[in-house]
């Protein structure tokens, strides 16, 4: 189909999977600036949910929306548990949860403990069936992504990202709208995390660990936080250099870690940031050229 | 006249520091109310008590024979309180226009499933730049705060404050960082607001735009009402002239 290999085929399906994934924290981190060290443990969730369901006979399409509704529900309780947190405390607790979500699967038998769960049912669609079913969401979450910017939903988040007091004294009820973020973007790591189970069709704890929710946190800044294409942009690439690359999965951690502060250190608007940057510059010189052309007349 | 505002023995302790002192005043509907006092005197400290920025340690503030002592900030706002803060607060990640837009179109974010839902900005912008004509700013509508001196953010904050249409504007030092010219033109503007009939409460150093426009002042000292009626027969109180003595040093070494 399309004349892709099948490797093609797979590489495109991590691709759309990752981007999905980043997607789902630049709504939290980007769009209402809660920091999350902790993301993948939602990601996580929606494996597990989505694996169990179709194990025990569930369809493929009841698997994904378990995943989205249960990895939605615990986002939200631990969204209440750290309303009360700010800022530096919100990475710490986030990062806690995270680390929570792998010791609780490592001892719970029942789905698996360290072993994981294996020969998780595929979606029945085939190779390149799942594929566009992973790139139409992929697609989906972007369009969602743009009008939620877009509207005042997102406005209110701006606010808040900026400055939580004074978006209280301007009459939002921040912690409803923390919670909306919350909600809404666990639920989409939900729905790429059972995409990955039904992808790769076998998971245990380690896939859901700290050096995931560390890369999908680079994605999100490197791509620019807050900003839709860039994310999209830096989740593609930086979710199949590994894949392209044994070397750089060897030091995934090391690179993503030295990107990341690179980013925050010389352009902290991310990637998009600085095409803004380098666009303005160009037509700062074109308006330039224009004057002084005008001049030699 | 109703009573719009009724503040009763509110008390606001930060550590040892008995920042407000058993004070209780009350605003009338449609008054427009000089809250002054020297430095420290515990001003905007009330005011933040009456948004809910500070919890008071006791004592009663009631709006529109509501209770709001235990409200969210949140709440109180969109029960009709606008405040205008001392310590300008600009959203910097936006423009000045977008800044008060965001206000303006309140109605839209009073719950987030209702805001995901509307992305019309057109009527709020509008509305917008007209308060900011009003308080004299259009100029800088597309500016980013961050490059504004303090005159304009001062007008900037009082404009989002208006944007949201409040019943009661509080107004904490409006006019500070603004030349004569520009503090008289704001004053002007205020007593417009008022006869338009909306109930103010002022706080301000520019004792001579208070007493131009105010009908009555509250003073407070030290954490104390010390003060309370015409504004001729208040400053003429012993304990008002002797707090404002030591004021006037204050502001000659500052
Ligand atoms: N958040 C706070 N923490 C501790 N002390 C405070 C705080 N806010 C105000 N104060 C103290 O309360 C007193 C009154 O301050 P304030 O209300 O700002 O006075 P004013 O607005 O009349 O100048 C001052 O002594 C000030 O230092
Ligand atoms: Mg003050």
């Amino acid at each position: 189909m399309l004349g892709l290999s099948g490797y093609e085929i797979s590489l495109i399906t991590s691709m759309g999977i990752a981007v999905i994934f980043a997607l789902s924290l630049n709504l939290i981190t980007g769009f209402c600036g809660q920091i999350s060290l902790g993301h993948a443990a939602f990601y996580g969730i929606g494996a597990y949910t989505s694996a169990m369901l179709t194990k025990a006979g569930m369809p493929f399409g009841v698997g994904l929306l378990g995943a989205v509704i249960v990895a939605g529900l615990i986002g939200i309780f631990i969204g209440i548990a750290s309303l009360r947190v700010r800022h530096d405390f919100l990475a710490i607790t986030t990062m806690g949860v995270g680390f929570l979500f792998i010791g609780i699967m490592r001892q719970w038998d029942l789905v698996g403990g360290e072993m994981g769960v294996s020969s998780i049912p595929g979606s029945g669609l085939g190779k390149s069936g799942f594929m566009f079913l992973v790139l139409g969401f992929g697609v989906l979450t972007v369009l969602f992504s743009l009008h939620l910017k877009r509207s005042w939903m997102g406005y209110a988040f701006d606010a808040i990202a900026d400055d939580e007091d004074t978006a209280r004294v301007v009459g939002l009820n921040v912690s409803h709208y923390k919670l909306a973020a919350f909600a809404m973007g666990t639920a989409l790591a939900g729905l790429a995390g059972a995409l990955y189970a039904h992808n790769v069709r076998f998971i245990d704890p380690e896939s859901f660990g700290f050096v995931e929710s560390i890369t999908v946190l680079s994605m999100v800044v490197i791509g620019g936080i807050g900003s839709v294409f860039g994310v999209v942009f830096a989740a593609a690439v930086l979710s199949v250099l590994p894949l392209w690359i044994q070397f750089i999965d060897e030091y995934k951690l090391l690179l993503y870690g030295g990107l990341l502060f690179a980013m925050m250190r010389f352009s902290p608007g991310g990637l998009a940031g600085l095409v803004k940057q380098i666009l303005r510059h160009i037509s700062s010189r074109k308006s330039l050229q224009k004057l002084s052309g005008g001049t030699k007349i | 006249m109703s009573k719009l505002l009724e503040v009763s023995n509110v008390r606001v302790q930060f550590g040892g520091v008995v920042a407000v002192d058993d004070v209780s005043f009350s605003l009338n509907e449609g008054e427009l109310l000089g809250f002054i006092g020297p430095n420290g005197a515990g001003k905007t400290t009330m005011m933040r008590a009456i948004t809910g920025v500070v919890t008071p340690t006791s004592g009663s503030i009631v709006l529109d024979d509501k209770e709001l002592v235990g409200l969210a900030v949140h709440s109180r706002v969109r029960m009709g309180l606008g405040f205008s803060q001392q310590l300008v607060k600009p959203f910097r990640n936006m423009t000045v226009l977008e800044n008060v837009t965001l206000t303006a179109g309140s109605r839209h974010t009073r719950s987030p499933l209702g805001a995901l839902f509307k992305v019309d900005r057109e009527r709020d912008r509008t509305r917008a730049k007209e308060l900011l004509e009003l308080v004299g700013i259009v100029d800088a509508a597309d500016a980013d705060p961050s490059n504004l001196p303090l005159g304009y953010l001062k007008r900037l904050e009082v404009a989002r404050a208006l944007a949201l249409d409040p019943t009661l504007l509080l107004l904490d030092e409006p006019l500070a960082g603004l030349n004569h010219a520009e503090a008289h033109k704001l004053a002007d503007m205020i007593v417009d607001l008022n006869s338009a009939g909306r109930s103010i409460i002022l706080i301000e150093h520019n004792l001579g735009e208070v007493m131009r426009i105010c009908s009555r002042l509250v003073v407070q000292d030290n954490g104390n009402k010390i003060a309370d009626g015409d504004p001729e027969s208040v400053m003429n109180t012993p304990a008002v002239r002797a707090a404002y003595l030591g004021e006037d040093m204050d502001n000659a070494a500052a």
